[in-house]
C-alpha cells in the first residue's frame, strides 16, 4: 500500500497513545489520531472531550468537539466547569493530545497571535481554548502538527501554553504538575525532549524522509539524536481504519 | 417568574445596547435565533461574552453589534478561522473590537464565581502563559492554608444571559440536556435571563443528565423551533456540519457576508 505524509503523521500519533488509559482530546489532528488508536492499538482508550464527555465512542470522526455523537456514546456527560475542575485539574487524565500553530524548541505552544512584521497588525489565531491547563495537568502531553519552519519556530510570538518553558526544571519552578510534552509527532518524523536539555531532538523519521529534510523544515538548529530510528511503515490495518475514519464511515 | 413571550418582545425587553451579554452553549444549544433577532433590532455597543465565539458571534461582530469580546477560543470548530472576528481584530472592520482573552478553564471558573456571587474564582491555571499580560481579569492569590500561589480570575456577571434549551413548561421552568456546557452558571451569573426553547410542554418529564432552571431564575421564555441552527438541540435536531463548512466561504468576503446576512437574517424583519 502507499500512503501520504499526513497519514504517516496520524498513524504515528495514534501509536504514541500505546499504554494510555485516558486521553483529553483536542479537535482536528489529535481527534483523528485518538480515534484511530481506539480502533487499532488501544480499543479501551477513554476519550475525553472538553465539551464535557467522558468515554466517547464515536462511530464516525466528529467535526467539532461538541458533535452529538460524542455525548450520545459517552459513559458520562458533565458540565464544562466540571470537566476542567474535577477531571482535568484534579490530575485524573493520563495524556493530553493537542494540535498547535507554532511550537518552539522547548515544546511551548502559541495559538494566540502571530507577529506579521512592522506596520502590519498581529495575525489572529483562535486562542487558548483548553490547552494551557490540559498541558499543565495531564500526566503527559503529545503534540501533533505539520513540520515546517513556519510552525516550528526559533522564538514564539506569544506563549499560550507552556511545554518545557525555558528548559530543564522550568515546569517544576512554574508549579506545573504533569510531565509536559513527551513527543511532537509531525509528517516528517518524531521529536522528543532531550533528557538533559529538554530541547526537542529528532529521534525518528518516517519512511522515505531524511533527517536533513526534517532539519531544513525546522526553525531552530534541530539536533538529531544518536541512534535515529525510522518509524515502522503504516500497516494495512492502520491505513484501512484511518481511511474509513477520514471518509466518515462507521467502524468496520 | 418567567414570562412566556414572543422572541421579538423578549429581546426588546431584556437586551439593550451597551449591555454585557453572554450567549452560551458549548457547540450544542447555541442561541442563534435570539442572536438574529438582536441583529434585526440593531442592538449595538455590546460586550459579548462566550467561551467559544463560534459562527454566532462571527455574525454579531461582522454586523458591528459588539465593541468588546470576552472569550477563550475563537474558531469555526473543525473548519478553521472565524473571518469576521479576525477582520474586526486585525483591521477594525466594521469597527474595532477590544478583547479580554482567557483559557477555557479560566472562563468556566469566571462563570462559576459569577453564579456564586463571589468576586473571583481560584484555579491552577495560566502558569507560565503570556495570557495574563494581556488581560485585566487574571491575577494570582496565595492560598492561606498551604501558601500555594494560584490563579485568580474575576467573576463574570452579565447584564443578560441568553441560552437555548430543549423545552419549558407553561410556568416557564426550563429543561436542557445533552452537552449542558456552562449554561447553568452563565444563567445564574446574570442579572436577566432569556431562554429560547424548541417547544413548550405541559409536563417536564425527566431526561437523563438534565439541568432544570426553575422559572423564578428566568425572566423570559420564547419559543424558537430549530432556534439553535446550525448548532443543534439533542433530541430535536442534529448539528448542521455542512453549514459550518460553508460559512468559511461566506464569511471570508465582507460583501458576501453582508449579502448573506441581508438575505437570511434581516429579510426576516420585513
Amino acid at each position: 500500500m502507499t500512503w501520504t505524509s499526513d497519514e504517516l503523521m496520524t498513524v504515528n500519533a495514534a501509536r504514541a497513545l500505546a499504554g494510555a488509559r485516558t486521553c483529553f482530546v483536542g479537535i482536528g489532528l489529535p481527534s483523528a489520531a485518538a480515534n484511530l488508536a481506539r480502533r487499532t492499538t488501544e480499543p479501551g482508550l477513554v476519550l475525553i472531550y472538553e465539551s464535557g464527555t467522558l468515554g466517547s465512542k464515536p462511530s464516525r470522526l466528529p467535526l467539532s468537539i461538541g458533535d452529538g455523537e460524542l455525548a450520545d456514546t459517552a459513559d458520562a456527560v458533565v458540565s464544562v466547569p466540571e470537566i476542567f475542575n474535577y477531571w482535568l485539574q484534579a490530575g485524573r487524565i493520563d495524556v493530553g493530545f493537542l494540535g498547535a500553530a507554532q511550537v518552539d524548541r522547548f515544546a511551548n505552544v502559541n495559538t494566540t497571535v502571530v507577529d506579521r512584521g512592522p506596520g502590519r497588525p498581529e495575525g489572529r489565531l483562535p486562542g487558548a481554548g483548553g490547552a494551557p491547563e490540559i498541558a499543565a495537568s495531564c500526566g503527559k502531553v503529545l503534540l501533533v502538527l505539520r513540520h515546517s519552519t513556519r510552525n516550528l519556530v526559533r522564538r514564539l510570538d506569544f506563549v499560550t501554553t507552556v511545554g518545557h518553558g525555558d528548559g530543564p526544571g522550568s515546569r517544576a519552578r512554574l508549579g506545573l504538575p504533569g510531565a509536559g510534552p513527551v513527543a511532537v509527532i509531525t509528517d516528517l518524523g518524531i521529536m522528543r525532549p532531550d533528557p538533559e536539555t529538554a530541547e526537542l531532538t529528532l529521534t525518528d523519521v518516517h519512511p522515505g524522509t531524511t533527517p536533513e529534510q526534517a532539519v531544513a523544515a525546522t526553525g531552530w538548529p534541530l539536533a538529531v539524536a544518536p541512534g535515529l530510528r525510522v518509524t515502522e511503515p503504516p500497516t494495512e490495518t492502520e491505513l484501512t481504519a484511518l481511511r474509513r475514519l477520514a471518509q466518515g464511515a462507521p467502524d468496520a | 417568574m418567567a414570562e412566556i413571550r414572543s422572541l421579538r418582545d423578549a429581546v426588546a425587553g431584556l437586551v439593550h445596547s451597551g449591555d454585557t451579554v453572554a450567549m452560551e452553549g458549548f457547540t450544542h444549544l447555541i442561541p442563534f435565533a435570539a442572536a438574529h433577532e438582536m441583529i434585526r433590532q440593531r442592538v449595538s455597543d455590546l460586550t459579548l461574552v462566550r467561551m467559544t465565539p463560534d459562527v454566532i458571534y462571527d455574525q454579531l461582530i461582522g454586523m458591528g453589534a459588539a465593541r468588546k469580546l470576552v472569550f477563550s477560543w475563537g474558531g469555526n470548530p473543525g473548519v478553521g478561522s472565524l473571518h469576521r472576528f479576525r477582520d474586526a481584530v486585525e483591521n477594525g472592520w466594521p469597527r474595532p473590537l477590544e478583547l479580554d482573552e482567557h483559557s477555557h478553564a479560566g472562563m468556566a471558573n469566571r462563570y462559576v464565581a459569577g453564579a456564586s456571587r463571589l468576586p473571583f474564582a481560584v484555579l491552577r491555571g495560566y502558569r507560565g502563559s503570556d495570557l495574563p499580560s494581556r488581560s485585566g481579569t487574571i491575577s494570582t492569590v496565595v492560598c492561606p492554608f498551604t501558601g500555594e500561589e494560584l490563579a485568580a480570575v474575576a467573576a463574570i456577571n452579565p447584564d443578560v444571559t441568553v441560552i437555548h434549551a430543549q423545552r419549558a413548561d407553561r410556568d416557564g421552568n426550563v429543561q436542557l440536556w445533552g452537552l449542558v456546557g456552562v449554561q447553568k452558571e452563565a444563567a445564574l451569573a446574570a442579572s436577566r435571563v432569556l431562554v429560547t426553547v424548541e417547544e413548550i410542554v405541559d409536563d417536564l418529564t425527566p431526561a437523563p443528565g438534565a439541568v432544570v432552571l426553575p422559572s423564578w431564575t428566568v425572566d423570559a421564555v420564547a419559543v424558537a423551533p430549530n432556534g439553535a441552527h446550525p448548532s443543534y438541540a439533542a433530541g430535536y435536531t442534529v448539528r448542521d456540519n455542512g453549514f459550518y463548512q460553508s460559512w468559511d466561504a461566506v464569511s471570508r468576503d465582507r460583501d458576501a457576508f453582508l449579502r448573506w446576512m441581508d438575505e437570511n437574517v434581516l429579510e426576516g424583519a420585513r
